[in-house]
């Protein structure tokens, strides 16, 4: 594929506001998972929710679509100058040349689950305030994010579980290349609800420790919440060295299991090998991996063995989500911009929360922070119906 | 840039239409609009313990799928997909939110791993055995069209056939009244870059600003306007007719999708 650029990014997470708080934590090796106090939900688990989204105000003009969910974008919007980047994009390119592709899994489900406590006692309707289409459904988020923004070409929210907002940029990369735009708004948004605490607790899923990937003692996922955006542009001509580009993505599903991953990560293995197809890379042009790695028993399992399978037993590896939790139909794109800043800072974050390392996963690990130049980066997600996305981001010099 | 693809499988079924070819027969006029209850098959690509927890809107979009890539004379294992729906599976929706709402918070775990919206996505990758990639999406009203797009696009840009399957299904109450969908309707297409001998037409499409048609026949643009996949119906009241032309279809806003039909003869 063409690689395309990353003009600006940002991101927000339990870890903090902003890229420049979410890399102090990382380099402190400071984990944002507290133990659950979030709204009336009484089981004992750790989440990473994002302080102040509740005094989030939407503007005047888009309070029909106000949730938790909008209101996460909008604070993660607001960071980092993304939004007046995206705006400088839409005067050079023009509004109707931008497109947006965000991905979420849940969008503001929060909203029904609370209109359903207030039904009607005797006609079991939901409160007249409840809107369905701008919080509830899957594109609410897209559509917010477009009118905020004042852009007016394609959008569409992408729901492929937890690979979410790593397929966000294939979207986004051919569309760019068919010519349709030349600019692309991608992220993804996803925020804490009971449907995912009460359901991935059903499944047996979620740890009541702090999530402790690839640990020994690993006993399942910490949901998380947060918002992550990349504006993306073809590459330009001249380029500056310390520009972050998207070099891959593969693709894939597993065939298996709806709720299970493949036992040898196979679909896994094919989206690695078809991201490195993608970006015209050998498996030894690889510096540092950004797993999936979620914590639950299976998948650290099975992306161990696809990533061996890929790569051998010596390519760094680490994830993330012992400091930000599983963000869900965001981790894609909050994994994206934290491979970015790997880059940008020359550093493997090492996956905290992991004591023992599980002897029997052979993929390399690392627990501690390390500096190295690094000019590669492979980010894996992957998601419930057996979905697989695997982006490759690189340093332009 | 105009995205140009080959229509060479179709698969529909909805209210008073059980497949294609009574769609075609309604859609030519040869036989009358009836609306009647979508009848839904089980999906029988699925072993008897995943037929058992699939829901309307996974049946509904395994067959059209089904019906789409047989008449393509395709393998599914060949075909990267998008998916596309409005909402997911309404019922399944419901009960999640019902359970939540109940002391106990008791969440049925097939329930909620078949919460996800690229559900039927998922299930049709196991029912063929696929390994391909999949694009589940959303897009409100605009769920077809946009689906459409990002198959034409992908049919360009990768030059692979792909499957587009547009679905939707409806809520029971108390969300029906606020997302009052009357029943379940899909349209799956096998998109190609090159004419096969199944082909209907080539087709090609760009964003306009004109005003969106509509069908003549009350029923029919009832139909059109109250399921989100049946935005389709424009140009599927082309491809029934072999005929040349364009169909303009609800987007975003001001903005549509026009496409343009070429039948093969």
């Amino acid at each position: 594929m063409k690689p395309l650029m990353l003009k600006a990014f940002t991101a927000s997470s339990c870890l903090g506001k902003g890229v420049a708080a979410t890399w102090s934590s990382l380099l402190e090796q400071r984990s944002g998972l507290s133990l659950c106090e979030f709204e009336t939900v009484d089981i004992v688990t750790h989440i990473g929710e994002v302080t102040g989204v509740d005094a989030v105000q939407l503007p005047e003009h888009l309070r029909k679509f106000d949730c938790r969910n909008n209101r996460l974008a909008e604070l993660a919007l607001l960071q980092d100058g993304f939004y007046a980047a995206v705006q400088a994009a839409a005067e050079r390119w023009g509004r109707r040349r931008m497109g947006v592709f965000l991905g979420t899994s849940t969008a503001g489900i929060l909203q029904t689950e609370l209109a359903y406590r207030k039904r009607d006692p005797v006609s079991g309707a939901l409160p007249p305030s409840f809107e369905y289409g701008t919080t509830h459904n899957s594109f609410s988020v897209a559509d917010y994010i477009r009118q905020r923004c004042s852009l007016q070409g394609p959008a569409v929210a992408v729901s492929s579980a937890c690979a979410s907002s790593a397929k966000v940029f294939g979207s986004a990369r051919r569309m760019i290349e068919a010519g349709l735009i030349d600019a692309a708004l991608v992220g993804g948004v996803d925020s804490l609800c009971l449907t995912t605490l009460y359901g991935f607790r059903s499944l047996q899923l979620s740890s009541t420790a702090p999530c402790r990937p690839f640990d020994v003692a690993r006993d399942g996922i910490s949901i998380g919440e947060a918002a992550a955006f990349a504006l993306l542009e073809r590459v330009p001509d001249p380029l500056d060295d310390a520009a972050v580009l998207l070099l891959g993505i593969g693709e894939s599903s597993d065939a298996y299991h709806m709720s299970a991953p493949h036992p040898e990560g196979l679909g896994a293995r094919l989206a690695m090998q078809s991201a490195l197809a993608a970006a015209a890379l050998e498996p030894g042009d690889i510096d540092y991996i950004n797993l999936h790695g979620t914590g639950t028993p299976s998948n650290d399992r099975s992306e161990s063995q696809a990533v061996t399978s890929v790569f051998g037993p010596t390519t760094p590896c680490s994830s993330t989500k012992g400091a930000t939790g599983h963000t869900l139909g965001a981790a894609g794109a909050l994994e994206a911009v934290i491979s970015a800043l790997s880059l940008e800072h020359g550093l493997m974050p090492g996956g905290v929360n992991t004591t023992h390392i599980d002897p029997t996963l052979t993929a390399h690990y690392i627990k501690d922070n390390r500096r190295a130049p690094i000019r590669r980066v492979l980010s894996n997600s992957f998601g419930f119906g057996g979905t697989n996305c695997s982006l490759i981001l690189g340093r332009a010099g | 840039m105009r995205l140009s693809a080959y229509v060479s499988g179709l698969g529909v079924l909805g209210p008073g239409f059980a497949n294609w070819p009574e769609a075609e027969a309604v859609l030519t006029g040869r036989q009358p609009y009836r609306s009647a209850p979508a009848v839904l098959p089980m999906p029988a690509m699925l072993a008897a313990a995943e037929r058992r927890r699939t829901g309307r809107v996974v049946k509904l979009a395994l067959a059209i799928a089904q019906e789409a890539t047989a008449h393509a004379g395709v393998d599914p294992q060949t075909l990267v997909s998008v998916f596309s729906s409005s909402g997911g599976d309404g019922q399944n929706c419901h009960e999640l939110c019902l359970a939540l709402s109940l002391a106990g918070r008791e969440v049925s775990p097939t329930r909620f791993a078949n919460s996800v919206h690229n559900a039927a996505a998922g299930y049709w990758s196991i029912g063929t055995g696929a390994m391909t990639e999949s694009n589940v999406l959303c897009a409100f009203d605009a769920s077809f069209t946009a689906g459409l797009l990002e198959a034409l696009t992908q049919v360009a840009v990768d030059e692979a056939p792909i499957l587009l399957v547009a679905y939707d299904s409806e809520y029971p109450q108390p969300l029906h009244a606020k997302r009052p969908i009357p029943d379940a309707f899909g349209v799956a297409l096998v998109l190609t870059p090159q004419r096969r001998e199944t082909s209907v037409a080539k087709v090609d499409a760009a964003l306009t600003d004109l005003s969106y048609d509509r069908l003549t026949d009350p029923a029919l643009e009832a139909l059109r306007s109250e399921c989100p996949a049946a935005r389709s119906l424009p140009l599927l009241e082309l491809l029934a007719q072999r005929r040349g032309g364009s169909a303009i279809l609800e987007y975003l806003d001001v903005s549509r999708l026009e496409v343009r039909t070429e039948p093969c003869p």
